[in-house]
């Protein structure tokens, strides 16, 4: 049994082993890249599931919609950072071992060597030595002696080969725990506001549109702080497509909710830091404003996002639900409740269907369509804020009462006396609140692991040996080798200059002469 | 700022004279090539040291050995003599060279004049980011043939420029037609230090690992008998592993400062976002590639294997993965 367990360690962590998880690992990613995913646009993937039927529900039911968090994907990962840890431990402990153990002793032949070479050369035995000792300076070296007066050096270099190794592999492990860390503590959640001063405040989860979170966090102690959009820019180029988008925002730490307002300005690539948390500028869009002004004088203002149909354009579409004033009959609420609903266009074309022809709000204009009736809100079911439930219309509790074209400032006229006035257009952005306390501690291993990398790429371990003997009294016979321990590419034209310095020329010409 | 349009037709004027220079010594390669093939000896064998003696054998084995030496250590051989009188082979590969010479000096002068005309990095969409990478592999591949000049193999080691430029003239030619657009201000996702950091060394890897994807394709057909015109298997492994080595840490770079930008424009640094997900398979390959190489029984055909499935992903990701799924990346919108 114990022979089993070390042996499916030893298979575990064996090169072999990872190469193979590495494989399995970029195969298993592969679906996450081709395939549309649910985290990144649910739409599509439902887009897909219809285009291919049985596949598609296959597809759904193995988790190829949401790779990254499917079972067998965290099963690839999970298998190679074992394999890592059960590498890298044993081989830190070994390379911490061979660095305080000595260079290991000249072989006895060292022409067997990949790189070796022998020269006679006039200088004495301690002469060359001396030589050796300098040259080798930065090396760890040590001299042995032999019997017959014979003297050798071995030397070792490249030690940050494998430490950059393995500081690359433990910051990978590093790596790992950082992002699992960040999704436990972590929340992301987006919220539209408009940018006519209104404000959003980071005080819980109800505050936002939507709100994933990890494990750990129940949104009762979000980073306090609060939020006030007071206007929002956007420039385009004539193509329509958008040059710069900037959101003039004021912000308030802690709890009190008073004090001053610190400004900033939002940008794409500039987020707000602010108590640990991240403020991004997602996308903008439009929220036309309308007064609804009821027969006994009665004013209702209706202003509410409308989303984009049209990115290029910003041609818009919503709906805004007013409930009249000053009723009380809960019967009588459900025959008078009104919806504007339609199209926004913020540079009209001018033709009588309205369309858009370019983003910039220079000539705003609104298709609407005014319904009466009961607009649902209190029937329970959920609804869109950017539609009315077209059940209700169908079944004719929702009747359309008008339908008009409006500039800034006109306005209709319902038969009972009610008139809408379009009053221009808001606009609004979505913003996003990020929070993820280990990402300091991933980019510092992420640093660590290429600077591991580079070393371990660059830096070669390599061994060299040299052995003297004396000849004829003042003279005497070197002879060196030299073996890199990794790939050997690099280390020949070393091995040269080192076997010319220490050698030297004189030694080569008497070689020559001698051959 | 508006676009300089005069500055921006002469770097699309420089782009297509670089390309059509990229097909001429393209050319003379194949002449090179297929001259050579009668030609008999390829190369004189490379003079061992007197004084120094390899261990390996002289004849280079077709899968290297882990322990051959990477160069016979004292091997200096004379230089070539050949002033006059050099066979047409010779000819046309020399003239091949000078023409890439030429074609990277264009292709550079390209890129700096579309960065002019729009005042900024001029690698904001894949029309340039191609340019920057074909610059890029030429670059590194005469870099390569440099350092075989100074030690004297570069004869053999030229025959590898058809093979370098061919897909350099393919990513070329989609580029100036499929994947065009005009000089223009990049969106405002784009316009931040990081896409001069991040797409800078995107660029760089891709055509370093250009050459060291050509290489390995050629490693594994030469280690299967053919092409024996080719410089040697050995040759070729170490090309692309000394390529790989010096692109991966710089891939690596591109991914974590891609990360980094997300970090500040995305709102998180990793969002599995396609082109970001394909650039950690790459990365995934290439680490693979590295193990396979200090693997024992892997480190011949399987490595040279997946260096070449490494650098498919690459070409996926250039390319495919923007017609296949729009991410967040703004370079996916094509055209
Ligand atoms: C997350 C998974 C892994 C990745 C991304 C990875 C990546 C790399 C890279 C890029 C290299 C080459 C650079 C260098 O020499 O430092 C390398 C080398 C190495 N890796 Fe890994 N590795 C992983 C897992 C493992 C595992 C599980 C083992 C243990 C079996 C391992 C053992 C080694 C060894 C021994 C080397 C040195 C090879 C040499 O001496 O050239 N690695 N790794």
């Amino acid at each position: 049994m114990l022979a089993y367990l070390r042996n499916s360690w030893r298979g575990l962590t064996s090169m072999r082993t990872a190469l193979v998880l590495l494989f399995l690992l970029a195969l298993a990613a592969l679906p996450g890249a081709l395939l549309p995913q649910y985290p990144l646009n649910a739409s599509k993937v439902a887009d897909y599931k219809t285009a291919h039927g049985l596949w598609g529900t296959l597809l759904d039911k193995l988790g190829f919609f949401n790779v990254f968090a499917a079972p067998w994907f965290a099963a690839i990962y999970l298998l190679l950072s074992v394999s890592l840890i059960g590498c890298v431990v044993p081989r830190s402990v070994d390379h911490l071992r061979a660095l305080r153990s000595e260079p290991v002793p000249t072989p006895r032949n060292l022409s067997r060597l990949p790189h070796h070479a022998s020269s006679v050369v006039d200088v004495p035995v301690d002469g060359v030595l001396a030589t050796a000792r300098a040259r080798l300076r930065g090396w760890r070296t040590r001299v042995r002696e032999e019997p017959g007066g014979v003297a050798t050096v071995s030397a070792e270099k490249g030690f940050l080969h494998e430490a950059g190794n393995l500081a690359f592999h433990v910051s990978l492990i590093g790596l790992l725990v950082g992002i699992a860390l960040g999704k436990l503590f972590g929340y992301e959640g987006q919220v539209i506001v408009l940018a006519d001063g209104s404000q959003f405040c980071n005080s819980g989860i109800l505050g936002y549109d939507s709100f994933t979170a990890g494990l750990k966090v129940d949104g009762t102690d979000l980073a306090p702080f609060c939020l006030k959009v007071d206007s929002f820019a956007a420039h385009y180029l004539p193509s329509g497509e958008s040059s710069s988008f900037a959101a003039q925002l004021g912000y308030q730490t802690g709890t009190v909710e008073s004090g001053p307002w610190t400004p900033y300005t939002l940008e794409v690539n500039h987020p707000l830091r602010v108590e640990g948390d991240r403020v991004y500028l997602l996308g903008h869009g439009y929220a036309p404003k309308f007064t609804v002004t009821f027969p006994d004088g009665a004013q209702r203002v209706g202003l509410v996002q409308w989303r984009a149909v049209d990115g290029n354009t910003l041609l818009s579409e919503g709906a805004v639900k007013i409930d009249p004033p000053g009723v009380t009959s809960e019967a009588v609420r459900r025959r008078s409740q009104l919806a504007i609903t339609g199209l926004f266009a913020p540079t009209s074309s001018g033709g009588a269907l309205v369309t858009s022809i370019y983003p910039a709000p220079d000539n705003p204009e609104v298709a609407v369509d005014v319904y009466r009736g009961d607009l649902g809100l209190d029937s329970g079911r959920p609804q869109s804020i950017f539609s009315i439930d077209q059940g209700l219309v169908d079944s004719g509790r929702l009747v359309r009462v008008a339908r008009q074209n409006l500039r800034p400032g006109q306005q209709l006229r319902l038969d009972d006396g009610t008139t809408v006035r379009f009053d221009g257009a808001e606009q609004w952005v979505s913003l996003q609140v990020s929070h993820d306390p280990a990402q300091t501690s991933v980019l510092v291993f992420a640093v660590l692991a290429l600077v591991g990398l580079v070393c371990s790429l660059t830096v070669k371990r390599r061994r060299f040996w040299l052995r003297v003997s004396p000849r004829d009294g003042t003279g005497s016979v070197v002879e060196v080798g030299g073996l890199a321990r990794t790939d050997q590419a690099g280390y020949g034209e070393e091995f040269t200059r080192l076997c010319r310095d220490l050698i030297g020329l004189q030694a080569r010409k008497e070689v020559e002469h001698a051959g | 700022m508006p676009v300089d349009m005069l500055l921006a037709r002469y770097g699309d004027l420089a782009f297509d004279s670089a390309l059509a220079v990229y097909v001429l010594a393209m050319l003379l390669h194949a002449a090179e090539f297929s001259l050579g093939r009668r030609l008999a000896p390829l190369a004189a064998p490379a003079p061992v040291g007197v004084l120094v003696g390899a261990g390996a054998p002289a004849t280079v084995p077709a899968v290297p050995h882990p322990d051959a030496p990477a160069v016979p250590p004292l091997a200096h051989p004379d230089p070539p003599a050949v002033p006059s009188g050099r066979p047409p082979a010779e000819r046309a590969g020399r003239m091949a060279v000078a023409l890439t010479v030429l074609g990277v000096l264009l292709n550079a002068g390209s890129l700096a004049l579309r960065g002019l005309a729009a005042h900024r990095p001029p690698w904001g969409n894949m029309y340039e980011f191609s340019g920057a990478i074909c610059l890029v592999a030429v670059v590194a591949w005469l870099v390569v043939l440099y350092r075989h000049t100074r030690s004297g193999r570069a004869a053999v080691l030229r025959r590898l420029g058809l093979y370098v430029l061919l897909p350099v003239v393919v990513l070329m030619l989609l580029a100036g037609t499929v994947l065009y657009v005009p000089a223009a201000p990049v969106m405002p996702a784009l316009q931040s230090y990081w896409l001069a950091i991040h797409v800078s060394a995107a660029s760089v890897a891709s055509g370093i690992l250009l050459v060291a994807g050509v290489s390995s394709t050629l490693f594994v057909l030469r280690s299967s008998g053919r092409l024996a015109r080719l410089p040697s298997a050995d040759a070729l492994d170490r090309v692309a592993y000394r390529a790989t080595t010096l692109a991966f840490p710089v891939w690596t770079f591109a991914i974590m400062t891609g990360a980094i930008w997300a970090e500040s424009a995305w709102g998180k640094y990793w969002g599995w976002d396609p082109k970001e997900t394909t650039a950690l398979i790459a990365w995934v390959a290439y680490a693979a590639y590295l193990h396979a190489r200090a693997t024992a029984g892997w480190r011949g055909r399987p490595a040279a294997v997946i260096n070449v499935i490494g650098f498919a992903v690459m070409l996926f990701n250039l390319f495919f993965i923007n017609f296949v799924t729009t991410g967040l990346h703004s370079y996916a919108g094509v055209g």
